[in-house]
């Protein structure tokens, strides 16, 4: 493909991008008060879309074929106990990456 | 320097996984024949980590602009709310709200949204951890073009660190949350709609859901907040 053709493309895409992300803004931004359902919905929202983006991560697991998303299972479950009894992000996220690609690459 | 050591050791589990998936993402671009600046353009202008895997493929196919720009919109459409839990935050943020609007990944939703969550009230918090992680995300694409091909070990699986961060994210917002219903609700509505749509397809559907769940909820969870 042309050097034309790859330059427009990333700059489509990052237009995009940024009007998505800008979206929000353009539409209640100038408004000094918010209303109280789009108030409710930003302070709400995060706790849902956590739910959905920890699917969005596990969306291509084959959850039907051998191994069964046992490693992905495995890891949220250390993560979670980790979590749960030091709360500090870091050995939690860290020992659970570790521990998954111990999974992977060595035992699945 | 305070706010700068508590910034980083915030932003650092995001930039950890953003070097390395950051670096699969510039060895993928360079093995299809594009250098180092092309994945530095790539991570500064686009700056957003699931699409810009996708362009790749749309790179090397020569796929219309048109499916570009839909495509970007479906990747990308979870962020169309994102910045309503930050339209007064970012009010406070003077000359950098562009910027902080422009940078709004994932992973630094989450952690804005954390340090929201936590009661963080400087500005300059959220500008650096904006700035962290975008800087890392554009040195592991550099470096993933320049010697990824040279690493040493096998980083199967490395990308799993996003995964486990969304988990501490939601415990986190377990703890912190007046109810458990929201965090409920997006994990049901994102299984309901990946098991009907399939992994290409779900996410919209799946916040449009949550919303209008949330929206039916909303008396139930402001009595408990």
């Amino acid at each position: 493909m042309t050097t034309t053709y790859a330059i427009l493309a990333i700059f489509v895409s990052g237009g995009v991008t940024l009007l998505i992300r800008a979206f929000p803004f353009l539409l209640f931004g100038r408004n000094r008060e918010l209303s109280p359902s789009i108030s409710y919905l930003g302070n709400i929202l995060p706790f849902a879309a956590m739910g959905i983006l920890i699917v969005y991560c596990l969306r291509n697991v084959a959850w039907l074929q051998a191994p069964h998303g046992l490693p992905e299972i495995l890891a949220i479950i250390l993560v979670a106990l980790l979590h749960i009894w030091r709360r500090n992000n870091l050995i939690s996220i860290g020992l659970g990456t570790v521990f998954y690609m111990i999974l992977v690459q060595q035992i699945f | 320097m305070k706010i700068w050591k508590q910034a980083w050791l915030a932003s650092l589990p995001v930039m950890v996984g953003y070097i390395f998936v950051g670096i699969a993402f510039g060895l993928l671009l360079y093995s299809e024949g594009y250098s180092w600046i092309w994945a530095m353009a790539s991570s500064i202008i686009v700056y957003a980590g699931s699409m810009q895997f996708v362009l790749v493929s749309f790179l090397s196919s020569g796929a219309s602009l048109l499916t570009v720009a839909i495509t970007t919109l479906t990747v990308n459409s979870r962020h169309l709310f994102y910045g309503i839990s930050f339209i007064e935050r970012f009010k406070k943020m003077g000359i950098w709200k562009p910027y902080m609007i422009y940078s709004l990944s994932d992973e630094t939703y989450s952690l804005l949204c954390l340090a929201q969550s936590r009661g963080e009230d400087n500005p300059k918090h959220y500008l650096l951890v904006s700035v962290f992680n975008q800087l890392s995300w554009i040195i592991g694409s550099i470096l993933g073009a320049l010697i990824g091909t040279y690493i040493p070990f096998n980083s199967t699986g490395i990308d799993f660190a996003m995964t486990a961060l969304f988990v501490v994210i939601f415990i986190e917002q377990v703890y912190q949350s007046p109810s458990k219903l929201p965090g409920i609700i997006g994990l049901a509505s994102g299984i309901i709609c990946l098991i009907i749509l399939g992994p290409n397809r779900f996410i919209l559907p799946a916040l449009i859901i949550a919303v209008t769940i949330l929206m039916g909820f909303k008396k139930k969870i402001e009595v408990t907040a």
